[in-house]
């Protein structure tokens, strides 16, 4: 889909912004919104480029530069914190070779910390492109990271 | 043709992993072999609330729930339970505390002091089926408010409830909605407040996910009492599944006129959209969701004036969170003075918390105001694991504080938290045993202000910023008594001058662990020591001569600075040691102690 088909889907009015920079967000592979697109969503709501670009950096689930095809969000909250036998930031740190809020060279993956998730009857827990996966263990955050990079091969 | 008998497949987001797919599959296959795959219906339902037993099948009417790990165990349950209605008995969930298989799902123990209100349709009924929410009296209410009832005899209903409320800080509803029915316009909003973000909680997520219907229902009813036609639920976009539940349920809605134009033939129309939130804690606060929905950045404003006077797009708006509004068809249809008989005096119904932390049952609990926090901690949570003993309950995220030991015989409700120290807060409710530092507690719920401020307010921006740098200081062991006290002068100046609740609260969790764990702060400073051993800088391990000599130590140890032959006591280098606590995790028999720097050098 085009951005433009995109922006035709919302009202043109400022409450349809944070929706539409959501959706972009969700449709491109490099999870970001670029100077062209909030130009264009800035003349579509007829709204400022500088407001898009406020609320835009306000938000914790968008960016401004690109990002990984999937995006691991760690729960970083105290439920999760307080249940972590082992620190499942620092094993994804090993695991991609890198820290938090990097992206992997291959451009698979972003890592990111989250605020709590919901999850934390089932902590630790991440969420990988908003989908959630608790209870996690070394192996198993092994097996779901194979999981996406086989399904991308 | 209806179905004789139904399955439950428990699809909340835990058994979702356990693979309720394959379950599913395998459940058809052995149906289909019986050639009763049409007189049984086969339902996904929300989270039955029992996580640790793995994927479960609930069978109907029977109202027998089974706990599934293999295929032939399906097969089993399908040939003896659905064909010749005979339960199998070994299969029976067995009651974690007891340890008997019961009969019913309510004779569990875990659910013996538990009130489910406002989750009484939540594993039970198929949250994407509007049939099923309409089975269970749903949508009765609304028809009941707009049949029988003025706008003002609901209003009067919910006052005489004494409904609180469930957001965090329980204002009264009743009296919310009249402030917003009093406002003239003619355009209002209903707005609820799906933006949970309280670490810990997770109850509205439940309700969303389990019964969305009946947050529609209840923001219509409320819509009819302040005279507004427009609803919006604001979401998180972190919550996928409750998002594309509520889609569905509004559609659904719509079709069956349930929500839209002249709802049951009077002349009362309503309408709800979805706003996302999109990973801002403070979008929460009501203003700042207000803002948010709008299109703004989620920055609150001053109060007043209030959102009921002047809320979304300047027009009169009533905010509500899901828990709430969960409350409101029941007490339509029960009527106020049967819930006034739940709950404590000033506190009526119940309260849905999120049991975490080091607790043997952790997940969601629903029970009436006034039950003790001991009750809840060793009677529904089964206590601590691991022979541990309690140090403390945190309650109300990073706006609450701690409750110790002694106060554990307090009956909870709204007043009675705040009196302690704490507060309510949303519900999330993590326990904490000898092995939390309070220090590094508090550093931490400092770290998640400093990061959600919006950074509006000066005090909240930098003040919190101060707290969160003295804490670090003091829990890497170069804090001085001076520091203690700033942090006092600091956390009672960012409460009395921020703007909005985030920063008014903030320094809870710093001065109700600074009351009750003082020592722990002062053997930080003054002896460069961490009780707990989690602080690592300030930590010492050593082995004492009650070890076995298993060598599970020197095995887990990553650096190589545990030395000793098996059967024979081990050693450990702290020269060598970088502090990561393998070892005492390891230890079968807890040779491993943490002492006072100094002490433990070989
Ligand atoms: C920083 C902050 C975060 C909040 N987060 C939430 C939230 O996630 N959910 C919620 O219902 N209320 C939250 N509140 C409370 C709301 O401002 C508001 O009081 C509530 O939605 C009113 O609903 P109630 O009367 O039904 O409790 C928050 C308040 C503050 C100050």
């Amino acid at each position: 889909m085009q951005i433009i088909d995109v922006l035709k889907k919302y009202p043109a009015s400022q409450t349809s912004l944070l929706e539409i920079l959501l959706e972009i967000d969700r449709l491109k592979d490099n999870h970001y919104i670029s100077k062209e697109e909030v130009h264009m969503i800035s003349e579509y709501l007829g709204v400022r480029t500088s407001h898009v670009y406020s609320v835009l950096t306000f938000y914790t689930l968008l960016s401004t530069e690109p990002r990984g095809k999937h995006i691991i969000q760690v729960c970083k909250d105290i439920p999760c914190y307080v249940n972590d036998a082992f620190d499942v930031r620092k094993t994804l740190e090993k695991m991609l070779n890198m820290s938090v809020g990097q992206t992997s060279r291959d451009g698979l993956f972003t890592l990111e910390e989250t605020a709590c998730i919901g999850c934390c009857d089932e902590a630790p827990a991440m969420l990988i492109d908003l989908e959630p996966y608790t209870n996690l263990t070394r192996d198993k955050i092994e097996r779901i990271l194979a999981s996406y990079r086989e399904v991308t091969l | 043709m209806f179905e004789r008998m139904q399955l439950l497949v428990c699809g909340g987001e835990s058994c979702e992993q356990k693979q309720i797919g394959a379950i599913k599959d395998a459940l058809l296959v052995e149906l289909k072999k019986h050639d009763c795959e049409n007189e049984i219906a086969i339902t996904q339902s929300s989270c039955f609330g029992l996580c640790e037993k793995g994927a479960i099948v609930g069978v109907f009417p029977d109202e027998v729930y089974y706990q599934c790990k293999t295929k032939s165990e399906i097969v089993m349950i399908v040939e003896k339970h659905i064909k010749n209605n005979q339960i199998v008995e070994e299969l029976r969930i067995k009651d974690p505390i007891l340890h008997k298989r019961l009969k019913e799902h309510s004779n569990f123990h875990v659910f013996n002091k538990q009130n489910r209100i406002v989750l009484r349709n939540c594993g039970i009924i198929n949250p994407l089926s509007i049939e099923e929410y309409i089975a269970r009296d749903g949508y009765f209410a609304l028809a009941k408010a707009l049949k029988e009832y003025t706008s003002e005899e609901v209003i009067e209903i919910v006052k005489k409830s004494k409904l609180r409320g469930r957001g965090g800080g329980g204002f009264p509803t009743g009296l919310k909605w009249e402030y917003a029915k009093n406002s003239q316009s003619d355009i209002k909003y209903v707005v609820c407040n799906a933006d949970e973000g309280d670490p810990g909680a997770f109850m509205d997520r439940a309700v969303l996910e389990g019964d969305p219907h009946s947050i529609l229902e209840a923001m219509a009813i409320c819509g009819y009492a302040i005279g507004a036609q427009q609803g919006y639920i604001y979401v998180r976009a972190e919550y996928p599944v409750a998002v594309e539940r509520l889609e569905r349920a509004i559609e659904d809605a719509k079709n069956l006129n349930l929500l839209g134009d002249n709802l049951f033939g009077t002349d009362f129309s309503f309408e709800i959209e979805l706003r996302l939130g999109s990973g801002a804690f403070v979008c929460g606060e009501e203003t700042a969701l207000i803002a948010s929905i709008e299109g703004f950045r989620g920055m609150p404003k001053l109060k007043p004036p209030f959102p009921a006077e002047s809320g979304l797009w300047g027009k009169p708006t009533n905010v509500n969170n899901v828990e709430t509004f969960a409350n409101i068809p029941v007490i339509i249809l029960k009527g106020a003075d049967w819930f006034n008989t739940i709950g404590t005096e000033k506190s009526s119904g119940t309260k849905v918390f999120a049991l975490g932390g080091k607790i043997k049952n952790t997940g969601l609990i629903e029970i009436p105001m006034g039950t003790t926090l001991r009750d809840v901690v060793f009677d529904i949570g089964g206590g601590i694991p691991n022979r541990k003993k309690i140090k403390a309950i945190q309650t109300g995220g990073p706006s609450g504080g701690c409750i110790i030991e002694k106060d554990l015989d307090t009956p909870i409700d709204f007043d009675t938290l705040t009196d302690l120290g704490s507060m309510m807060g949303s519900g999330g409710m993590i326990v904490m045993d000898e092995d939390n530092c309070m220090v590094d507690v508090a550093r931490f719920y400092l770290e998640f202000t400093v990061e959600e401020s919006c950074g509006k307010c000066t005090p909240c921006r930098e003040g919190t910023k101060r707290m969160y740098d003295i804490l670090n200081k003091i829990s890497e062991g170069k804090g001085t008594l001076e520091d203690i006290d700033h942090l006092e002068v600091l956390a009672s100046m960012v409460a009395e001058t921020s703007l909005c609740g985030l920063g008014q609260t903030a320094p809870n969790p710093v001065l109700s662990t600074l009351k009750h764990f003082r020592d722990e702060y002062l053997a930080h400073v003054n002896d460069h020591y961490c009780p707990a051993g989690v602080c690592r800088e300030l930590t010492n391990y050593i082995i004492d001569d009650t070890c076995v000599g298993c060598t599970k130590c020197a095995t887990n140890c990553p650096v190589g600075a545990i030395i000793g032959w098996p059967k024979a006591i081990h050693k450990l280098d702290m020269s060598l040691c970088i502090r990561c606590g393998a070892c005492k995790q390891a230890c079968p028999v807890g040779s491993i102690k943490t002492v006072k720097g100094g002490e433990a050098h070989v």
